[in-house]
């Protein structure tokens, strides 16, 4: 990852290859087949959050009209920019490279496009990218046809770009190298059905991090070949991601990033693993296809969790509830992020019912502060796990007098 | 005689609660918390215990819950409030049933089945609507203590409504309505009708509800409210205010299963 990021520093103040900002699950193989070194501003806006940075920048965005009530990415990027400040000074970049194109995939929700049109027009850069269908029940073979057809229109403007043709054999190959990521990346996080789970949610939003920026890379291979070797080992060793693990749950929604140890800390308090999330598996694009690379991809950018309808996304859930075999659901309600939030139709007391399985909603959000609160969030968490221990019928540890 | 002892240490108050073996009530106390959270305890252990007439020798065990259940030196274990109101919400009344415990900093709603085991919860959002701390602000919008809203409200003759659902809007909201002449009576039960519209949007009550809590303990005309809205019979236990210290007794006389962390250097699990 620091020789990614240090990468793209050569982009500054150089000749260098074109650089692409993309979007955390848009068209990036094309890009990368293009020649462009890709940068990814979710991750940025990530690191921006976790580093709690974000906390002194979205304000800045917010002074500009951009309101605290849609995606606090947006806001703590476009803020970090106007402040001048990065998370990227550790890999010595003073900021994040000038984009000679943004491009965006609406798959995941709006706010990417306004992100990027806020750059495009400050750099004078064409801003383009693909407008999903979203809320899809069944992915149709016309959903597919739309997408791709948006995305084969993306090549012409993306080879003025580049300077170059678009490889054929070169698309296939990144796209081949990214479904090996994601099939690699699948087979980790499924590591985690094991009991006890190697990982957490918490290890995987970090490890999820070359999935995210560096797909259709070798590098990416590597990181992943040598994560599943060792977390396989983890498992004939039966090393636990949480010391006596006793209580298992899955993560719907976005992680919130300021608190990642602070919520990982008090969940391993609780003797509670996360052991799967949607967040994680959103970058397993199993439908990535080297013969046909287009279509591919844009079938695997529909097949995503986030585009679909509440009906198969309760399904995926469910399945997920089997596999991974969770006592109970955390699904965090980000205040600004209704695309990522799967609370505000039901979804939570819908699974409840019908599948019996105890569900917790958490309000926060991905990267505001002022939106989340540490104590209630204890006090919801600890009252969900005693919930879970007390529907176990486990008898008493405690030690009186 | 076996005595078993909780502590609720709340945002504005603790309380202690000492029970016998079969669960009798001996002896209570409340004080407030304050910055001094052990300090605090000490003093409502203490002063329940002297209620009591018994000695601090005679506890088997102490078990805390509220807020700052895992600062109390003094407690053995420790379960959230969650657990604690539902607790002591299903001796006084068999389940299923929905528990509302209104405190000073939040609102809850937790769900139990037949047997008193809770199935669910709903807690407020990161906001003082629907929370103790709202009809503070409006007391002191209207220069009374906020133990009076209660008894000036009961004057109330003008069913007048506060819309916003922020609490600081809602300030705002009622200058207007004061400005306009609106009488303090009707204001006061303008809060109360607003905070019980919030906690009804909470979730949903199906069946038997019960309110617990410091708030309804001083403000019982947030009770019949509470009824109208929710279309329901709300029950309101004994001793309210003691609901979740009285659960946490229970906790520690049923040898419940401690999950959260240690207390006191000692592992409660």
């Amino acid at each position: 990852m620091g020789s990614y990021y240090r990468s793209l520093g050569e982009t500054v103040g150089g000749p260098s290859a074109p650089v692409a900002w993309c979007s955390s699950v848009g068209p990036a193989e094309l890009l990368q087949a293009l020649g462009f070194r890709v940068f990814f501003p979710e991750n940025h806006a990530a690191m921006l959050g976790a580093a709690r940075v974000a906390q002194r920048t979205m304000p800045l965005a917010h002074a500009q009209g951009y309101s605290q009530d849609i995606c606090s990415y947006l806001t703590s990027d476009i803020g970090a920019h106007l402040a001048g400040e990065t998370p990227l000074t550790a890999f010595g970049l003073e900021a994040p490279p000038q984009a000679d194109v943004l491009v965006f995939n609406t798959n995941q929700c709006r706010d990417v496009r306004d992100w990027f049109e806020w750059y495009g027009r400050k750099w004078g850069v064409p801003v383009i990218g693909v407008r999903s269908p979203r809320s899809l029940g069944e992915v149709t073979a016309g959903d597919v046809d739309g997408v791709t057809r948006q995305i084969e229109g993306l090549i012409p403007p993306l080879e003025q770009v580049a300077g170059t043709r678009l490889d054929p054999i070169r698309l296939a190959a990144v796209v081949a190298a990214s479904r090996r990521c994601s099939d690699l990346w699948e087979a980790c996080l499924r590591t985690a059905a094991h009991r006890p789970a190697p990982l957490s949610f918490f290890d995987g939003t970090v490890h999820m991090g070359p999935a995210v920026v560096l797909r259709g890379t070798a590098a990416a291979l590597g990181y992943y070949e040598q994560l599943l070797a060792e977390l396989q080992e983890r498992n004939r060793q039966g090393a636990a991601a949480v010391p006596d693990e006793r209580y298992r749950l899955y993560w719907e929604g976005m992680p919130i990033w300021g608190r990642l140890r602070a919520l990982s800390e008090l969940l391993t308090e609780f003797r509670t693993a996360v052991v799967a999330s949607t967040y994680c598996n959103s970058w397993i694009f199993a439908a990535l296809d080297p013969a046909d690379p287009l279509r591919s991809m844009a079938r695997a950018s529909l097949e995503l969790f986030i585009v679909r309808a509440e009906g198969p996304k309760e399904r995926y859930l469910e399945e997920m509830m089997a596999q991974y075999a969770v006592d109970g659901i955390i699904f965090h309600d980000c205040r600004p992020c209704p695309n990522n939030s799967n609370t505000r139709y039901g979804m939570p007391r819908r699974m409840a019912e019908r599948l019996g399985v105890p569900t917790l909603v958490l309000d926060g959000d991905v990267n505001d502060l002022r939106c989340f609160s540490d104590e209630q969030a204890r006090t919801n968490i600890e009252g969900f796990v005693e919930q879970i221990a007390d529907a176990r019928g486990a008898v008493s540890g405690a030690r009186p007098g | 005689m076996t005595l078993w002892v909780g502590l609720d240490c709340g945002s504005w108050a603790t309380k202690a609660v000492v029970i016998a073996d079969d669960a009798t009530v001996l002896g209570t106390a409340v004080t407030r918390s304050g910055a001094d959270l052990v300090g605090a305890a000490d003093r409502a252990l203490t002063g329940a215990l002297r209620a009591a007439g018994r000695k601090r020798t005679e506890v088997q065990a102490v078990w805390a819950t509220g807020f700052g259940r895992h600062a109390l030196t003094q407690a053995d274990g420790s379960r959230t409030e969650l657990d604690c109101h539902g607790r002591g919400a299903a001796f006084f009344v068999s389940g299923p049933l929905v528990v509302i415990d209104i405190g000073g900093q939040d609102a809850k709603v937790i769900h139990l089945d037949p047997e008193g085991r809770r199935l669910g919860h709903r807690m407020n959002r990161k906001c003082a609507a629907g929370t103790g701390s709202f009809l503070e602000e409006i007391a002191l919008r209207l220069g009374i203590e906020s133990a009076d809203l209660d008894r000036l409200a009961l004057e109330a003759t003008e069913p007048l409504d506060l819309s916003s659902f922020c609490t600081v809007f809602a300030g705002t909201e009622l200058l207007a309505l004061i400005r306009a002449g609106k009488r303090p009576a009707d204001l006061a039960l303008a809060a109360y009708r607003s905070l019980v519209k919030r906690v009804a949007a909470m979730d949903v009550f199906p069946g038997k509800v019960v309110a617990t809590g410091g708030v309804v303990a001083y403000h019982p005309t947030l009770v019949g409210l509470l009824g109208k809205e929710l279309r329901a019979e709300v029950i309101v236990p004994p001793l309210p205010q003691m609901i979740g210290a009285f659960g946490a007794a229970l906790a520690a006389r049923e040898g419940a299963v401690a999950v959260g962390p240690s207390i006191g250097g000692s592992d409660a699990d």
